[in-house]
């Protein structure tokens, strides 16, 4: 995508395929899933880029894949204008710390046998020329940035709610001033009343220290809440991409419109009178994806075409990127001839 | 009261009626007041949904009326469960174990939250509803068979001939729900239980399945009492909403007045802290502060004033009692938010 200001992630068709193997010893490979099958896009500075999807869709793979927690199968990926995928181990170790992530399931993602203080000061131990009185410091900052009290930092994570493990997880990862945060689904495990508070502090943060997110998640309430962009994907394909204003106002993708339609709204007249676009079935399996288009098989407007080509995305107004053979006759309301 | 009339699909009959039911654990560190005092009128074919946050009781509740508290250390220490069934009314909360066996499954169905963990992964799905069918209604196995076809195919379960073999892991999360459902209504209860049934599922097929009981309600004339932390889901779902917090109900309203004037500071949190899909995005969350209450030993007083906004001197020396403040409108609250002052005549 061309654009002025300035792209801090940049992902070029990006494919990440999992090998299905067979047999012990001599094992051979039989198939793959195409978990991420050629993405592209790019985040800017100081963007919050919503990625959604349904379990399965590769939403969760996209992010690990930028930040090289997985070796890719194809594809390009930039940071700072650098190609990550270019790069030795070394010189890749170094530029860790600017990219970090925060993680669904806190209670894993952290060491049950380590303090608070153990934890928030792993980072800077590993990777900084920080001193002993530096860390402490820093962690003590860290604390306060995302509301927790000095007095937490003897203890372990079990001592816990959710949400306090989430804000630990956070100042984890903000502890070596990171300049890219991947969220991946970091408040599906939370409470209602305990999900707005981390939002509200994720975007607080945003804010102060200038971050730019990659923010992962199912809930499409949650993301519009949080997001400048927001990108759909369906089988490991991104199937739509614009503002998010655009997206949730007219989304054009028959899968957008089913899956903002599928969204319950807590307001009863409102529920009552929306009519919703029910999808048939379930999400293939990406071991086996449909041809051609990978909705085809769901879609409600799909044509004969639709299971034999793919759609390539398209861009059909400023920054929106579709990937329909269909999109155009929706826009209009008419029919295909 | 009317008990004991032949259900007119109109009228408002109650079906269930629940008065006072406590329940606790017993556990080294003490007892945890799971469920404190609950109280609520189940009506002939409504929908009635239990809303709160993880730890507030709600599955507690209803386990405890179809005696599926885990003994010994859960126990139901007060209360009673009405159950009008046609001319007769047992509390369910006295029944024997054997008793409570016959309501489970023919009266009262359930469904769960993980389809996965509440099937038998050896046995094929339909061996699993022929089993409760044989149990419930002392059919022959080929009699059960021919209900399990019919079952499937009504659930919405493609080619139930050959899916009737399978078994609970060659089906995907939604269907694995259908099953569940399946068995639930296979005795045509009079209440279906669905606890969190679509927490676990993407959200279009979230969609199916809510429809889907929608519409099984209407056709087979059931209650259904529809467990769920989500506000969104329950907007289109329930006639009535109880809402939870700390073992005890902190709000109870039809559903529209819930929404268009929650009195509660805990539901006005709770729906304060939901991103709208259809509102203003750039609008600040607005959070509840602090975490749950711990249930362990709880202090005799409100137990949201630890997070409420609006919590005064009183809120710390009592429990509110129940206010009646609408058409079936109650609420555990000292303060009138709306008034921006302390309710009169409590």
């Amino acid at each position: 995508m061309e654009s002025e200001t300035r792209s801090l992630v940049r992902v070029e068709h990006l494919k990440k395929h999992f090998p299905i193997t067979h047999g012990l010893l001599l094992s051979r490979q039989v198939g793959a899933v195409k978990a991420v099958d050629d993405v592209s896009f790019d985040i800017q500075e100081g963007e919050t880029l919503g990625l959604v999807g349904e379990s399965g869709s590769g939403k969760s793979t996209v992010g690990r894949s930028i930040l090289q927690l997985y070796k890719i199968t194809a594809g390009k990926v930039f940071f700072e204008d650098v190609e990550l995928t270019a790069l030795s181990a070394e010189e890749l170790r170094k530029l860790r710390p600017k990219m970090q992530m925060i993680f669904q399931d806190s209670y894993a993602a952290l060491n049950p046998r380590h303090t608070v203080a153990k934890i928030i000061a792993e980072p800077m131990a590993v990777h900084g020329d920080y001193d002993a009185a530096q860390i402490r410091l820093r962690t003590l900052e860290l604390l306060d940035l995302v509301s927790l009290k000095e007095a937490y930092l003897s203890r372990f994570p079990h001592e816990f709610s959710g949400g306090q493990r989430q804000r630990i997880g956070i100042a984890r990862a903000l502890a070596l001033n990171p300049r890219f945060v991947v969220c991946d689904e970091p408040i599906s495990a939370l409470d209602v009343s305990i999900q707005a508070q981390v939002v509200n502090l994720l975007s607080d943060l945003q804010k102060e220290l200038r971050l730019t997110y990659l923010f992962i998640a199912h809930d499409l309430s949650m993301v519009k809440h949080i997001s400048h962009r927001v990108a759909v994907m369906y089988l490991g394909k991104i199937v739509e991409l614009a503002q998010r204003k655009d997206l949730f106002a007219k989304p054009l993708h028959p899968y957008t419109q089913a899956l903002i339609s599928a969204v319950p709204v807590p307001a009863p007249e409102l529920e009552r009178r929306r009519r919703r676009i029910i999808l048939k079935g379930e999400v293939p399996s990406p071991a086996n994806p449909p041809k051609g288009c990978v909705f085809s098989t769901r879609c409600p407007v799909a044509i004969p075409e639709c299971s034999q080509v793919e759609p390539s995305s398209q861009q059909v107004a400023p920054g929106h990127f579709v990937a329909c053979h269909l999109v155009n006759p929706i826009v209009e309301g008419t029919k295909i001839t | 009261m009317s008990r004991g009339n032949i259900p007119a699909s109109n009228a408002k009959t109650p079906l269930l009626e629940v008065r006072g039911l406590s329940t606790q654990f017993h556990t080294i560190s003490g007892v945890i007041h799971a469920v404190n005092n609950v109280s609520f009128i189940l009506d002939e074919g409504e929908t009635m949904a239990l809303v709160g946050e993880s730890g507030c009781g709600k599955s507690v509740t209803m386990l405890s009326l179809i005696g599926l508290v885990a003994e010994p250390a859960g126990r139901v220490v007060g209360g009673e469960a009405l159950f009008y069934n046609g001319i007769s009314v047992r509390d369910l909360l006295k029944l024997s174990k054997a008793e409570l066996r016959r309501v489970r499954g023919s009266d009262i169905g359930m469904i769960f939250q993980d389809p996965l963990t509440s099937l038998n992964p050896i046995m094929t799905i339909g061996e699993q509803i022929s089993e409760a069918i044989v149990a419930h209604k002392g059919v022959s196995m080929s009699q059960a068979r021919a209900q399990t076809l019919e079952l499937l195919d009504y659930v919405g379960i493609p080619d139930p001939h050959r899916r009737i073999q399978a078994y609970p892991h060659q089906f995907s999360g939604g269907m694995r729900q259908r099953v569940m459902i399946a068995i639930a209504i296979s005795c045509m209860p009079k209440i279906l239980i669905a606890d969190e049934p679509t927490t676990a599922l993407d959200v279009t097929v979230q969609a199916q399945i809510v429809d889907l009981v929608a519409q099984l309600r209407k056709e087979l004339h059931m209650a259904v009492i529809w467990i769920t932390h989500d506000l969104g889901v329950v907007a289109g779902l329930a006639d009535r909403v109880m809402v939870m917090y700390g073992g005890q109900t902190a709000e109870r309203a039809y559903v529209d007045p819930l929404y268009n004037n929650p009195q509660h500071p805990y539901t006005i949190g709770l729906l304060g802290a939901l991103p709208s899909l259809t509102g203003d995005e750039s609008q600040r969350l607005v959070s509840i502060v602090g975490t749950p209450p711990d249930l362990l030993e709880p202090p005799a007083h409100c137990l949201f004033a630890f997070r409420c906004p609006y919590a005064f001197e009183r809120c710390w020396q009592q429990v509110p009692p129940l206010i009646t403040v609408g058409v079936r409108h109650k609420v555990s609250c000292f303060y009138d938010v709306g008034k921006g002052a302390p309710r009169d005549g409590i």
